[in-house]
């Protein structure tokens, strides 16, 4: 519902980089034909991590960008620009439509690990400061997005990250709806985006929140089911064109979606257990916005990760808002892992991929649920149905949560 | 080293480090307005040139001073003359 005064807000471009695939075609059919993207990490084997599992990025060629470009980047900055160039493409918009005051870059992101440690070895190693180069310093910040985009893309509006664990995409998401329904910006090109070296997940590791069924890593993620022992982690970007709905049927674009609504809360309670009911405060706040009833929404895309404690607070909050009487549901970190800061923003993608491709994808790897998990309509073969009227949830460490409704239909 | 074996490493090492088109590396070429380099790029060419003939620069008013490709030739050259 756009309200009095406020600007509905229309989804016209998708881009990802992930370790389902580089482009929208190949990732529908992962998500289709449930093909994983997790991998064992032979090095992480090595180095003593507890697990070795991880996503990984294929056939990705960073040479897209000039190397004097790079410098400035860290891969996943790359892989954001490769994700928002298609996005744009996608969405008809050229240079000459973006590079004005009207267009901004709302990304999330909360952490670039690798400039930090090379910046250290450089000066470590050549006993100067001048000796680390000119790019790490651009490469080593939060915002290193949003600042690299920025001056490729010269748009000339918003453009900030924001860091909020792994809810970062889906509050970028988020905010930039809001700016767009607001008035502040015409369109918005959003996301979230990932490192996947092992650099930054060690001391993940060592929390033992990762999977250790290394045995067969496609079947390692198990979201909701009584088996999954933890989390595998992943990366990549996923970008979202967002656009006031007015101007972009203006133009003549054609709509993928249209963002409803946006919902936000904290569990002020602790740093990794959720609570029971800080998402739901977020989804009921998400589908009040949207003027849905909650009965109305045809399919959740969970942010379950295949934690026993995330995945039992996340089915009794989704208990909480629909009852007994669940949409259909899926975790698509079964076949991707947890895509972390980026999570939040794939969903989006994957989902407007399935809406535009006509299936709705399983939930794989469950088999059958425990105590805390029951009661949630979850989707165990893919579905010829295509989501019509969504809620994708994230939430992160500390307890942000992230809801956001999205109609296709 | 001759001066021409001198400039050839200093020419192809920048052309390595910043894509440059060896065409377009004359010596008159200046640096930022005809090979598009910019400020921080100066950071990084000064790495470049201690990597290619170890040594260390610490004449930063010098550096800050050069302009063209030619500056660079002649500023290398001086300094290797003045370490031997």
């Amino acid at each position: 519902m756009a309200g009095q005064g406020l600007h509905r807000v229309a989804i016209t471009g998708i881009g990802i980089v992930s370790c389902l695939g580089n482009d929208l075609e190949t990732v529908g059919s992962a998500l289709r034909e449930g093909r994983s993207g997790l991998v064992v990490d032979p090095e992480r084997q090595e180095l003593g991590f507890r697990s070795p599992l991880t996503g990984q990025i294929k056939d990705f060629d960073p040479k897209i960008l000039s190397r004097k470009q790079r410098k400035s980047m860290p891969d996943f900055a790359v892989w954001a620009y490769a994700s928002a160039r298609d996005a744009l493409a996608l969405a008809g918009l050229a240079d000459s439509d973006i590079q004005n005051d009207q267009t901004g870059l709302l990304y999330g992101c909360d952490s670039s690990c690798m400039a930090a440690i090379e910046q250290v070895d450089a000066l470590r190693l050549r006993g100067e400061t001048k000796g680390i180069g000119s790019g790490q310093i651009f490469r080593s910040m939060t915002s290193t997005v949003t600042m690299n985009l920025n001056t490729l893309l010269k748009t000339k509006g918003a453009c900030w990250s924001l860091s909020s664990a792994c809810s970062s995409g889906g509050h970028a998401l988020g905010q930039a709806a809001d700016l767009i329904r607001l008035g502040r910006q015409e369109r918005v090109i959003c996301g979230g985006a990932q490192e996947i070296n092992w650099q930054s997940m060690c001391s993940f590791d060592g929390l033992g929140a990762f999977s250790v069924q290394v045995d067969n890593p496609a079947t390692a993620c198990r979201p909701f089911d009584a088996d999954r022992d933890g989390l595998v982690p992943s990366g990549g970007a996923a970008t979202v064109v967002l656009e006031r709905y007015d101007l972009a049927e203006q133009r003549g674009a054609t709509i993928l979606g249209e963002f409803l609504g946006y919902g936000f809360s904290s569990d002020g309670e602790q740093l990794s257990v959720p609570s029971a009911d800080g998402l739901s405060r977020a989804m009921l706040s998400a589908i009040e916005q949207s003027g849905l009833d909650a009965s109305e929404i045809d399919y959740l895309c969970a942010h379950a990760t295949s934690t026993p404690a995330g995945d039992a607070a996340e089915a009794g909050n989704i208990r909480r808002v629909f009852g007994d009487k669940t949409p259909r549901i899926s975790a698509l970190k079964a076949l991707t892992g947890h895509e972390l800061w980026m999570s939040g923003a794939a969903q989006v993608v994957y989902t407007t991929i399935m809406a535009q491709q006509g299936f709705t994808a399983a939930s794989h790897n469950f088999n059958s649920a425990d105590e805390g998990t029951t009661g949630l309509n979850i989707l165990q073969k893919t579905d010829p149905v295509p989501p019509g009227k969504v809620l994708c949830n994230s939430a992160g460490f500390g307890g942000t949560n992230s809801s956001l409704v999205i109609s296709y239909c | 080293m001759t001066e021409a074996e001198i400039i050839e490493l200093i020419d192809s090492s920048l052309a390595e480090e910043f894509e440059l088109d060896r065409e377009d590396m004359v010596p008159s070429a200046n640096l930022y307005t005809d090979l598009e380099l910019d400020s921080l790029d100066t950071v990084d060419m000064v790495i470049v040139l201690e990597g290619a003939f170890e040594f260390k620069i610490r004449e930063e008013e010098a550096v800050r001073a050069i302009r063209t490709l030619e500056d660079i030739h002649r500023f290398v050259i001086t300094k290797i003359e003045q370490n031997n």
